[in-house]
C-alpha cells in the first residue's frame, strides 16, 4: 500500500534548525528586523554614542534646524535632539516591549482558560475583562499610577494591566474555535491535563492572532506611556522619551517642525518594524502556510 | 429503456461540447496542468456523469465550462462550445447572460451557497429578475412559487419567506436547485449535489432530478465521486483521473464491462451493500500534477501496465463505435478479457468475549436550560441520546448506524467520558465511569481511544508524526525515550507507512496517510476499545478500502473492540459483527450484521437499505422513500418516534405507544408495532415504477 512517499529529502537533519531558514526566508521579518535592530542597538549603546548630554541645555542654540553643530537640531530649551532620541529610545522601547510582554503574560492564560472552559468560567473572566476595558485606558493608567509611585517599572505595569484584557479577548476568540477541533478532543480522550491541553495543544495553534495583536500593542503602549508622562505621571522630564518629546513639540511646531518630526519618525519606524515582524511571525508559525503550495 | 433513449439522442444536436481542453493553474512554485486533453459532450435531455476521486479535476472542468476559474487559472488550449456558441471567446456581458440563465451551476455545499441573510424567495427572485427582464412583479412571484413547488418543497409560499438556516440540508439543496431551474436552463451542472446529504435524502433528491429532467428537457452534467449516484440517474459516464479522461461511454457498458483498468479498479474498490464482496484497494495514490509522467497517467498503479505505457502520448481508443464507448488505454482489450474476480468476503470468526463496556439506559440531553428558564417557560432539552442500552464485548466490532443528527456521535463521545452523562450508567469492566478513582480513570483513558472523521482536524498541525505517536506512549506506558522511538516506528509499519514520514507534519501528508497516523496513535497503547467516528467518510473510495482492511487487520492483531459509527451501511457491513440502528436518540434495531441485512426489518432500516444506490445500472428495485425530514430532537414525536415518516404505519397505536425493543429470535431486537410477518417482507417487493 502507500509506498510512494519517496519524496522525502534526507538532507534536512544536519542543518541549522529549519525555523531559522523560515524566518530568514520571510521578507517581512527580514525588513522588520533590519529596521528594529539598529534602533535597539542605538538605544542600548546610549551615552557612548550620543554626541551631547541629552539633558544639557544650549540656550543660545534654541530651535536650531538640522545640520551644523547639532545634527538633527535642538528643541525649545536648546537640547540636542539626536542625543535625546537615542536615549529616549531606551525608555520608549522598554515601555513598549515591557508593557506588551506583561499584557501577553497576563492576557494569554486568561483568554485560553476562558475560551476552553466556556460557560460560567468564561462569563466571569470575560465580564471582568469587559469592566477593565470599559474604563478609558488613560484613566485606568492614571488610577494605577496615582496609587503607585511613578517610575518606569510601574508605568510598564500599569500599561500591561490596561492592555491585558484586549489580548485576553483575542486569545479567547481564537481559542473558542480551536478548542472544538478534534485534536483537542483527542487529547481530552487521552486524559491529558488541562495545562497541557491549554499550552501545548491549543496555544501553538492560536499564536497567529496573538502575535499580531501583540505587535500592534507595542506601538500603542509607547503612545500611552507618552500620554502618561505628558500628564506628569510617567517617567517625567528631564529624562528623554519619544512620546514626551512629541507632545512637547506640539506647542513649538511653529518655531521648529523638526522637533516634532524626528521623534515621530523614530516611533513610526519602531511600530512599523514590530508590525512587520508580527505579520511575518504569524506566517512562519502557521505550519500550513509555509509548506510548498502544491 | 436506456437503449431507446440513446436512439433518440443520436438524432438530437449537441448541447455542450468540450473539445480537448487544457487548463493550467499558476501556483507559487510553477504551473499545474490541471486538465489535459479533456473532451466531453452533452446532448439535450441527457444526464452525463463525471466521476473521479478528489483532485481529479472534476470541479475545475465545471468551472472552466462556466468560465469561472480562479484568477490564477486559465484555459490553455481547446474549445468549449455551447449551442454553437464559443464560450471561450464570449465577452463578459455574453457570459453573464449565459450563466445562471442558460447554464445553471448548483454548488456543492448548499449551506454555504445560499446567502444566509436573504429569504429563499428573494434568492430565487433575484435570478429571475436578472435574466428575465420582461416579467412584472406578480409573474415573478408566481414563477418563484411554481419553481419551489416543482422541487417538492412543501408549502412554497411560506418556504419563500424563510431564511436558509430554517431549512434542513435536503431542503436547502432543493432550494438551490430551484434557483438554478428558475430561468429554464438548457444545461444544469450539479457539482457533488448529494455529498453532504443522508442516504434517504439523497435518494429523494435523485428522484427529483430524474422527474425534472423530463419536464425541463435540459442537459445535466452530474459531477460526483459516488459511482452509485451515477449508476442511478446518468445515461453516460466520463471517468476523470488526475486531469485526464480515462474512459467514457454509456453507463450500462462502463459499469458492467469497464474497458479501462482504473474504472475497473474503482468499481472493485467501492463497497456495495449485501453484495458480499471483498473490497479491493487500489495501490499507490493519485500523482501530483506539477510533474506529469510520460505516457499513461495511471501506469504506476496499473496491473496491466507494460513498457509502452510509460512513454509517448496515449490517446482515446474506441471500444465500441456505435455506443460511443472510448477508453484511454493501450490494453483495453486485455482489461475487457480480464475482469477483476470479486472474491467472496471472508467472514472472520471473531469470538466475542465477555462484555467490556455496558451502557444502561443512557441519556444525554443538551441545553437543559437553567432554573429560571425552566420556570418561565416550557423549556425542552435537546434529547441527543434518549435511553440507550448496549453492550460491547471483548474483540467485537459493533456498528452504530443512523442519519445525521440521530445522536450516534454524541453516544460515542459520551461513553468515552468526553461529555457528561445526563441519565443512566456506563460501566467499563464493571466500574461506573462516573465513579472512577484517578488511577482507574487513567487506566480507562489508556484502554479506550477514539478516531475521528476528519483526520486533518484530529492531528495537531504543529506536531510532527513522531510527537503525535510518542505522546500516548509517554502518557500511558513507562517506556524509555528509545523504546518509545522504536515503538513509534513499529506503529508506522503496522499501519503500512514508511519511516520516512516520521518527522513530517500532518499537512504534508495525504488524507489517507493522516488517517493512518490517527489510527496508529489510537493503537499506540494497545487499547481494548476504540470508538471510530465515521473513520472513512472523508476519504476517497480507493483509500477507504485500504483503511477498512487495515482496521480489520489491526482488530485481529490487537483483539480490540470497535464501536464503528457511520451513516454508511456498506462500511458497517464490511467491518462489523453486530449492528445497532439509531433514530432520534434511540436504538430501534439491533442484531448481528447478517440479521440486520436480512428480514425481518424495522421499517426505518428497510428504508435505509433501499435508499443506497447500487453500482448495477440494471437494478430496478423499487425504492422506499421516506416522507419529510427527521423531526426536531427537542420535541420528538409521541409514541414511536419514527411514526411521522413510517411508510408502514399501522395507526393510532404508533402515535401513542412507544414500542419496546423486542427479541425476534437469536438476539435480533426490533422496536416496532408491526407483526413479524409484516417485517418479514423481502426488500424489493413491487416492481419498478419509473
Amino acid at each position: 500500500m502507500a509506498t510512494n512517499n519517496s519524496t522525502q529529502n534526507e538532507s534536512s537533519r544536519f542543518e541549522v534548525p529549519p525555523i531559522v531558514w523560515k524566518l530568514l526566508n520571510n521578507r517581512r521579518i527580514v525588513i522588520g528586523m533590519s529596521l528594529l535592530a539598529p534602533i535597539v542597538l542605538v538605544a542600548i549603546l546610549g551615552e557612548t554614542i550620543a554626541p551631547y548630554d541629552p539633558t544639557a541645555t544650549h540656550v543660545a542654540d534654541r530651535y536650531a534646524g538640522p545640520g551644523g553643530k547639532f545634527i538633527l537640531g535642538t528643541d525649545h530649551l536648546g537640547r540636542d535632539l539626536l542625543s535625546r532620541i537615542i536615549l529616549g529610545g531606551r525608555t520608549s522601547l522598554l515601555l513598549g516591549f515591557g508593557a506588551t510582554a506583561l499584557a501577553l503574560t497576563l492576557g494569554v492564560p486568561i483568554g485560553l482558560t476562558a475560551g476552553y472552559a466556556k460557560g460560567r468560567v468564561d462569563e466571569v473572566l470575560m465580564r471582568i475583562m469587559d469592566i477593565i476595558m470599559s474604563v478609558p485606558t488613560l484613566l485606568l493608567g492614571l488610577l494605577i499610577l496615582v496609587v503607585l509611585p511613578s517610575n518606569i517599572i510601574n508605568v510598564v505595569m500599569a500599561i500591561g494591566v490596561v492592555y491585558a484584557p484586549r489580548i485576553a479577548r483575542v486569545t479567547r476568540s481564537a481559542t473558542l474555535s480551536v478548542s472544538e477541533e478534534e485534536y483537542v478532543m483527542a487529547a481530552k480522550a487521552r486524559g491529558e491535563s488541562r495545562p497541557y491541553i491549554l499550552f501545548r495543544e491549543i496555544l501553538p495553534n492560536v499564536t497567529g492572532p496573538i502575535v499580531v495583536e501583540g505587535s500592534v500593542r507595542v506601538g500603542y503602549a509607547i503612545m500611552i506611556g507618552t500620554s502618561l508622562s505628558f500628564l506628569g505621571l510617567g517617567t517625567g522630564p528631564p529624562n528623554p522619551d519619544w512620546g514626551f518629546m512629541i507632545s512637547t513639540a506640539r506647542e513649538h511646531i511653529y518655531q521648529t517642525p523638526w522637533f516634532l518630526i524626528w521623534p515621530s519618525i523614530a516611533l513610526l519606524l519602531t511600530v512599523m518594524a514590530t508590525n512587520l515582524i508580527g505579520d511575518g511571525l504569524r506566517d512562519v508559525l502557521d505550519p500550513r502556510e509555509t509548506g510548498d503550495l502544491s | 429503456m436506456n437503449t431507446q433513449k440513446q436512439i433518440q439522442r443520436s438524432e438530437q444536436e449537441t448541447l455542450l461540447s468540450v473539445d480537448s481542453l487544457d487548463v493550467k493553474f499558476k501556483v507559487a512554485d510553477g504551473t499545474i496542468h490541471a486538465l489535459r486533453d479533456v473532451s466531453l459532450d452533452i446532448e439535450k435531455g441527457e444526464t452525463v456523469g463525471l466521476a473521479g476521486e478528489s483532485g481529479s479535476g472534476k470541479s475545475t472542468l465545471a468551472l472552466a465550462i462556466v468560465q469561472y476559474l480562479d484568477s490564477n487559472g486559465w484555459v490553455d488550449d481547446g474549445a468549449i462550445t455551447f449551442e454553437g456558441e464559443d464560450l471561450l471567446s464570449a465577452s463578459k456581458g455574453e457570459l453573464r447572460s449565459i450563466r445562471g440563465n442558460r447554464i445553471a451551476h448548483v454548488a456543492q455545499n448548499p449551506g454555504r451557497a445560499l446567502n444566509p441573510s436573504m429569504t429563499i424567495g428573494a434568492q430565487v427572485r433575484e435570478t429571475i429578475k436578472l435574466h428575465q427582464e420582461t416579467q412584472n412583479k406578480k409573474e415573478t412571484i408566481e414563477r418563484v412559487h411554481e419553481v419551489l413547488d416543482q422541487v417538492n418543497l412543501p408549502d412554497p409560499e411560506s418556504i419563500g419567506d424563510r431564511y436558509p438556516h430554517e431549512l434542513s440540508g435536503g431542503q436547502q439543496q432543493r432550494a438551490l436547485l430551484a434557483i438554478s431551474l428558475s430561468c429554464n436552463p438548457d444545461l444544469l451542472i450539479l457539482d457533488e449535489p448529494t455529498t453532504g446529504l443522508d442516504v434517504t435524502t439523497q435518494a429523494k433528491f435523485l428522484d427529483l432530478v430524474e422527474d425534472l429532467k423530463s419536464e425541463y428537457d435540459a442537459g445535466i452534467l452530474l459531477i460526483t465521486h459516488n459511482l452509485g449516484v451515477i449508476s442511478e440517474i446518468a445515461d453516460r459516464v466520463n471517468i476523470l483521473y488526475a486531469g485526464e479522461m480515462l474512459e467514457k461511454g454509456p453507463v450500462d457498458d462502463v459499469f458492467t464491462e469497464p474497458a479501462n483498468p482504473y474504472t475497473q479498479a474503482l468499481l472493485a474498490t467501492t463497497p456495495e451493500i449485501a453484495a458480499n464482496k471483498e473490497v479491493k484497494p487500489i495501490p499507490g495514490r493519485i500523482p501530483e500534477l506539477d510533474e506529469i509522467p510520460d505516457g499513461c497517467i495511471f501506469a504506476d498503479r496499473c496491473e496491466f501496465a507494460s513498457e509502452e505505457c510509460r512513454s509517448g502520448e496515449i490517446g482515446m481508443d474506441t471500444v465500441d463505435n456505435k455506443r460511443n464507448h472510448e477508453s484511454r488505454c493501450l490494453h483495453w482489450q486485455d482489461v475487457l478479457d480480464n475482469p477483476i474476480e470479486v472474491s467472496e468476503k471472508t467472514v472472520s470468526q471473531r469470538s466475542a468475549g465477555k462484555p467490556i463496556l455496558t451502557i444502561d439506559n443512557l441519556s444525554k440531553y443538551y441545553d437543559e436550560g437553567g432554573f429560571v428558564k425552566n420556570l418561565i417557560s416550557d423549556h425542552n432539552p435537546v434529547k441527543a441520546v434518549d435511553g440507550v442500552s448496549l453492550d460491547i464485548h471483548e474483540s467485537e466490532a459493533v456498528g452504530l448506524v443512523g442519519e445525521s443528527g440521530c445522536g450516534k456521535s454524541t453516544l460515542g463521545r459520551t461513553l468515552l467520558k468526553l461529555h457528561e452523562v445526563t441519565n443512566g450508567r456506563i460501566a467499563y469492566d464493571g466500574t461506573d465511569i462516573d465513579a472512577m478513582s484517578k488511577q482507574e480513570l487513567n487506566e480507562f483513558r489508556s484502554e479506550c481511544q477514539i478516531i475521528f472523521q476528519d483526520p486533518e482536524a484530529s492531528l495537531n498541525p504543529n506536531r510532527t508524526v513522531r510527537e503525535i505517536l510518542e505522546r500516548p506512549l509517554k502518557l500511558f506506558t513507562d517506556r524509555s525515550a528509545d523504546e518509545r522511538r522504536t515503538r513509534a516506528e513499529e506503529l508506522l509499519t503496522q499501519v503500512n507507512l514508511g519511516n520516512d514520514i516520521i518527522d513530517k507534519k500532518p499537512h504534508e501528508l495525504s488524507g489517507g496517510q493522516q488517517q493512518r497516523i490517527a489510527i496508529a496513535r489510537a493503537f499506540a497503547a494497545a487499547p481494548s476499545l476504540i470508538v471510530l467516528d465515521e473513520p472513512v467518510s472523508s476519504l476517497d473510495v480507493s483509500v477507504q478500502a485500504s483503511i477498512l482492511n487495515l482496521l480489520e487487520d489491526l482488530c485481529e492483531e490487537y483483539g480490540t473492540s470497535y464501536l464503528l459509527i457511520s451513516h454508511d451501511l456498506s462500511v458497517i457491513e464490511t467491518l462489523c459483527d453486530r449492528v445497532a440502528v439509531m433514530y432520534l436518540g434511540k436504538i430501534i434495531e439491533t442484531g448481528s450484521t447478517e440479521q440486520i441485512f436480512e428480514p425481518p426489518y424495522h421499517p426505518y432500516t428497510r428504508a435505509l437499505l433501499s435508499s443506497i444506490p447500487t453500482l448495477d445500472p440494471h437494478d430496478t428495485k423499487s425504492r422506499i422513500r421516506l416522507e419529510g425530514d427527521v423531526p426536531n430532537a427537542r420535541s420528538p414525536p409521541s409514541g414511536c418516534s419514527f411514526h411521522t415518516r413510517c411508510p408502514q404505519k399501522i395507526g393510532d397505536v404508533c402515535e401513542t405507544d412507544d414500542p419496546e425493543l423486542e427479541d425476534t429470535g437469536g438476539s435480533h431486537c426490533i422496536s416496532c408495532h408491526l407483526s413479524d410477518d409484516e417485517m418479514n417482507d423481502p426488500l424489493d417487493t413491487g416492481t419498478d415504477q419509473s
